[in-house]
Formats: C-alpha cells, structure tokens, sequence
C-alpha cells in the first residue's frame, strides 16, 4: 500500500513538474520577537502579514512555490543568531524577514551575508544596518533612526519648536536617535537646551521631567521607545508639562503606543512613519483582511507589520523574475534593479546600499473628540518625500556605494 | 533661591534648591510605591517564610482587573481600588491552598522556584490575551489638576499617592505589632504547635496572611494604572527593585520594609538629579554595602 502510495506521489510529482516546467520553492522564515515588549509591534501580526503577502502572491504566481516558518529571537542576538544558523543551515531557509530589536538584527545582517541568503529588515531601527555595517545580502524596508530624527526633528524645529531637551534612553539605540536628531535640530536653526540619559525599562519618569520643565525648552524629545515613552508621556501629562507650554516630540512611536496610551494623554504628540493604516482605502482594506488573518479585530497593524508584507512582496516578485532563490546576492541585485510597487507602500525603490526608500508621514496624535472610529489615531500634518525621508546615499558610509 | 552643590568628589554638580525640594518630594512619591511592595513581601516572607518571587505580577494584576473592571462593567477607580485587591487576594488564597502549603517545611528555595514559574505563567498569559504594548487607564476626575507648591507642580494624584500609602502601611503595621490578632500571627510563626494548642486555626489564619500580602500587591497595581504603563510586564521591571528594599530593610521586617521603601524612593530620586544614568544601580550599590555591614538588614533580627 504504502509503495503503490509512493509511486502514485512520485507520478503526481513528475506529471505536476511536467505542467510548470519552472517550478520554484522558497522558504522564507519571521524571525521577530514573539512574547516580549516588541511582540506587537512585528510578532504574531508580522507572520499573519507575511501569510496575506504569500496568499496575494500564489494568485497571479503559481509556479512559485512558498513555505513559512517563523521564530522568537527573544531580543537577544545570541538567539537570534542561532535560529538564523539552524534556519539557514538545517531548514533551508532562503530568506529571513522583520526582526525588530536592532541588537538581533546586526547580528543577523552578518550571519545573512557569510551564507549568502536574504535579510529584509523592517522591524529594527538602526541606520548602521544601510551604513558602515551594509552588505548585498541586506535591504532595509521600513523605516530608520535617521529618518525617524530628520522627519520629527526638522518638522518641529520648523514650526516653531527651535529650543529641545532630551529623555534619552541610555543605550545604543537612543543614542543614535538622540545623536541624529541633534544633528536636525541644530542643523535647521534650533538649540539643544540640555538632556538627561535615563536606564531602559524606566519605571517613573517624573523627576526626569522636572528636570525638562526647568530647562524651559520648547520641545522635549523622547528618544526611546515603548514602555519608556508610554510613561515618560503618561507622567507629562500629569505634572501639567504640556499646560506649562512644552511640547512632546516622540522620535519613535508606533501605533500600539498611541493605543496603550489613549488619546487623552497622547493628544498633540507629533511623531513620524512611513505607513499608517487610516491613510488610504486600499491599508484599510488590507487591514481588515490582517484583522481577520490575526484574529483579533480590534488591534491594529503597525508600520512594521505593514514593511513584512510588503518586503515579502517584492522578494517573491525579485525570485520569481529571477527564477530561483537560491543565490541570495543576485536576489538582493534584482531586488534592487526592479521598481518596487505593492498595494501598502506603493512605488519606490531599493538604492546601492540597501535602503528601501518611500514617503514618510508626519502625524500628529488627534484629540479624543476628533477621533471617529477605534484606531483613528492620526492628523497627517505632512508628506516627506521619499527623496527628503532617508538618508543621502553618499552620506551613509556604506562600502557597497564607494565600490 | 540658592543653589545645592555634590561635593567636587561626587562630580560637583549643581541644581537650584527648589529644585532639589521637588525632586525629595518625587523621590517620596516613587518610595510609597517601594514601601507598598516591599510591606506585602514582608509579610509573607515573616508570616510564612515564602519568598514571593509572583509578587510583581500579582501587582500586574491587580492594575488589569481595575483596566478589566473599567472596560466590562464601567466600575472606575475606586471601586477598583477595593474590589481589585479582593479579586487577586482571592487567587493568593486559593494559590496558599493548592501549592504553598505544602511547601513550609521544605528549604525557601522551593517556594521561591514555585512563586517565580507562577510569575512567569500568569505574565505569559496576559501577554498572549492583551498583548505586550500596554492598555489606558484614566486617571478618576476627582484627582486630576494639581497644586502649584512655588518649587514644583504638584499632581493631586501624587499627593493622594502618599497618603493612601502611609495610611495602608502605618495600618498594616499596627496591626501585626500592636494588636492581639497580629500577636497571635507572630506566635504562629514562632511555634505553630503551641498556638494551635490555644484554639487558634493556624493554617486558615496563615492562609489569609498569603491573601493579604497578595492584595496588598495588587492595592499598589490598581494605585499605579493611572500613572504608569498598564503592561504584563510591569511588574517584573519593579520587582527587582522591591526585592533590594526588602533585604536593606532586613527580610520580613515590617517597619524595615516601610522605611527602606521611603528612604531609597527618596535616595534614587536625588540619584536621578546629580548621576541619572546608576538611578537603577544606586539601590543595588546601597544592597551590597548593607549586606557587607549588617548581612541581616538594616530593621533584620538575626536568626
């Protein structure tokens, strides 16, 4: 039985590769942080995006065959490197998508290109990783510590926002982010007051913020991130900090940030992204559709989970032109020499050194009055282009574009 | 105005006295939350000799029944604040019953294993249902605003803070030191035979002390959902804090834990002015050297 089974697989299998003769397989891997304080910003959402991505992708390709796997770096990059080792190594895996926490993300850049596979990152925020670290394996989709800094910093500074204090969280992320947005600030005529370098995970934040209200700086800038710039804001709102005249600027907030802090206390915070799901009919769509992949109808997608579908698109478009997924440089080379366009981020491009760039919003968090429906977060109070969002290449140090 | 200056030693820093004032006074505020903590470990730990490592997330909790309570019956944050407490002591109750009871007599690390995989479920699965970015809590009308004290801006919620707290603790304290149900607790500790032998139940009075620190734990969740981060892991980012206020104070030391609570809210809060970056460190600083002097605490008895 099982024999005639095997043979009538084996017939089916020959008889199938008959009908396409180029028939394709790719597997592609969610390496993100599953149960931790990143879990919804990628997560759970980023692999159902990379579902809906396959899905859309099977309809009009279906000589490309796709398989799925994801995994939990647990943000530490010694886990993350391990999972990339067995997935590369073991799993076959040909690509390794999203990987939020910029720490995991480095680490896995390196593993990517020694093996020479596929990294598309859309969850990690670190300019490095299309800078000094770039490789031909890499390509950063999302979003950046310096758009993040040059989108919020110079919008504010040109508004009227021209004296700064910064919370900056006291490691390397906020460190890049506080650095780079200084360099905006200064660079558009604004003044740097003072700042003040609190310990990650910080739990109150009050005597930091006596600390901006005494600097009597116009804008205070949170350079950090979840739970940190949930109570630094929390904690402003309560000791009067926007009463007294001082104005929030978030260089990294994420719409599950807004969620958790309720558009009472978040009301007036300007911040930057390159995606937000309210912006046009075809995110809301698609957000109903993540909604019902994700089971859970009242979260909603951030810009990340948003990058995965759309950087999972345009790989699959790349391997199915190329035919093959298995020679990772030339993947990256097509990814780089095909226009991208898909339904979330629309048409852009991937430059030499691996930066994906697009437009970027500048948002500004609505009152509670304002706001229509459950996840109606945002004014967009300007559009960056996509030339303005990113970095100059040639500014970015990346050895890809002086070879 | 004048200003106050760290010795050149220190760095030499220098901020205007007003400023030093409110930040003694947040200092304060931050230690009201350390005391409420550290008081319910305490007692655990000196009524029953459990290290309760479930702590932090009981206090976690505690604030998501009063975001539960809030979101499903409409029930604010007063009602919150008692129904809450008696929710999440209940499940201490029926956790003292079901696993700790049977775990006196053995070494305190069994407890302390057992307390910390309990934490470590109970955060998972709030995780898994509500996700790790954290939910709203407003802040009840009837504390919002604040007074202006001249050197600071004060929030009445901060003021209320402080008073609920040392009212919870000066309470709590009086009744273990000072009144005959406490003296009875004290003596089930001591020899649980001999007071059995007067009538008293011991395990149900044990039981309930569990449900008690417990509920304490959750009393300080619901007072810090207004100002903080409602999020499964808010808990285990203070309970590392908490546990380092309960070994200056000298472990299961009542007054200990209510004035190493106060005391080092008051000494991180002058750290966060003059070195921001060891805020988080000071405390485990002052740990080390107090256990290189006294190894039982500042408050500890010796065994």
């Amino acid at each position: 039985m099982k024999k005639t089974l095997g043979l009538a697989a084996l017939t089916a299998m020959l008889l199938g590769g008959a009908a396409h003769a180029q028939q394709v397989t790719v597997k592609v891997g969610v390496l993100s942080d599953m149960s931790s304080l990143y879990s919804d910003i990628g997560g759970a959402g980023s692999v159902a995006a990379a579902k809906l991505a396959i899905a859309d992708f099977a309809k009009a390709n279906p000589n490309v065959k796709v398989e799925l796997v994801s995994g939990d770096h647990q943000n530490k990059p010694d886990v993350g490197s391990q999972l990339a080792n067995q997935w590369y190594d073991v799993d076959k895996v040909d690509m390794i998508i999203d990987t939020p926490n910029s720490g995991v993300a480095l680490a896995v850049s390196q593993i990517t290109t020694t093996k020479n596979k596929v990294f598309v990152v859309s969850g990690a925020a670190a300019s490095d990783l299309t800078g000094p670290k770039c490789n031909a394996n890499t390509v950063h989709w999302t979003y950046d510590t310096w758009m993040l800094a040059n989108g919020t910093g110079k919008a504010i500074v040109k508004t009227g926002g021209d004296s700064w204090f910064f919370l900056t969280a006291d490691y390397a992320f906020g460190h890049a982010l506080e650095r780079d947005t200084m360099a905006a600030v200064e660079k558009n005529g604004g003044k740097v007051l003072g700042k003040v370098r609190h310990p990650l995970n910080t739990n109150d934040f009050s005597s930091f913020l006596l600390q901006a209200q005494a600097s009597k700086a116009k804008i205070v800038g949170l350079a950090n991130a979840g739970g940190d710039t949930i109570n630094a804001i929390k904690a402003g709102a309560e000791f009067g900090l926007t009463k007294g005249g001082q104005k929030f600027a978030g260089l990294l907030v994420f719409a599950s940030d807004v969620n958790a802090l309720g558009l009472a206390t978040a009301q007036g915070l300007t911040l930057t992204e390159t995606w937000y799901w309210d912006l046009n009919d075809a995110n809301r769509a698609w957000t109903k559709r993540w909604q019902a992949e994700r089971n859970a109808a009242g979260k909603f997608p951030t810009m990340v989970q948003a990058g995965v579908y759309s950087g999972l698109t345009h790989y699959l478009k790349s391997v199915a032109a190329l035919k093959s997924g298995a020679d990772g440089k030339a993947v990256v080379e097509e990814m780089k020499k095909l226009p991208t366009d898909d339904v979330l981020f629309g048409k852009g491009s991937i430059r030499a050194d691996g930066r994906k760039v697009h437009p970027a919003y500048l948002l500004e968090v609505k009152a509670p009055a304002e706001s229509k429906h459950p996840g109606d977060f945002y004014h967009v109070r300007a559009t960056i282009p996509a030339d303005e969002a990113f970095r100059p290449l040639a500014e970015g140090n990346c050895p890809l574009v002086k070879g | 105005m004048f200003e106050i200056c760290l010795p050149v030693l220190l760095g030499g820093k220098c901020i205007p006295s007003g400023a030093l004032f409110g930040q003694l006074l947040i200092g304060l505020i931050n230690g009201s939350f350390y005391a409420l903590l550290s008081l319910g470990l305490a007692v655990i730990f000196g009524m029953l000799n459990i290290i309760n490592f479930s702590h932090g997330a009981q206090y976690m909790l505690g604030a998501f029944v009063a975001y539960l309570m809030l979101q499903y019956s409409g029930l604010g944050y007063w009602p919150a604040l008692i129904i809450a407490p008696l929710i999440v002591g209940l499940t201490g109750v029926i956790i003292e019953r079901v696993f700790l009871q049977w775990l006196y007599k053995l070494d305190h690390l069994y407890g302390l294993l057992l307390t910390f995989g309990l934490a470590l479920i109970i955060e998972g699965v709030v995780r898994n249902q509500y996700g790790s970015a954290g939910l709203p809590y407003t802040m009840p009308d009837s504390l919002r605003g604040g007074q202006n004290l001249g050197f600071m801006f004060l929030p009445n919620y901060r003021a209320w803070v402080i008073v609920a707290s040392l009212g919870v603790c000066i309470g709590t304290w009086f009744v273990i030191e000072r009144t005959r149900l406490g003296a009875y607790l004290r003596a089930a500790t001591e020899n649980p035979t001999l007071v059995r032998a007067f009538g008293i139940n011991v395990p149900v009075m044990i039981t309930l002390t569990y449900g008690f620190g417990v509920a304490l734990a959750a009393f300080a969740g619901v007072m810090a959902a207004p100002i903080y981060n409602v999020s499964p892991q808010m808990g285990s980012e203070l309970i590392i804090v908490v546990f380092a206020v309960v070994v200056i104070g000298g472990m299961g030391s009542i007054l200990g834990a209510i004035v190493t609570g106060f005391g080092l809210g008051v000494v991180e809060g002058l750290t966060k002015v003059f070195f921001p970056e060891a805020s988080n460190t000071v405390i485990f600083v002052i740990m080390a050297i107090v256990l290189l002097v006294r190894p039982a605490g500042l408050f500890g008895r010796r065994a």
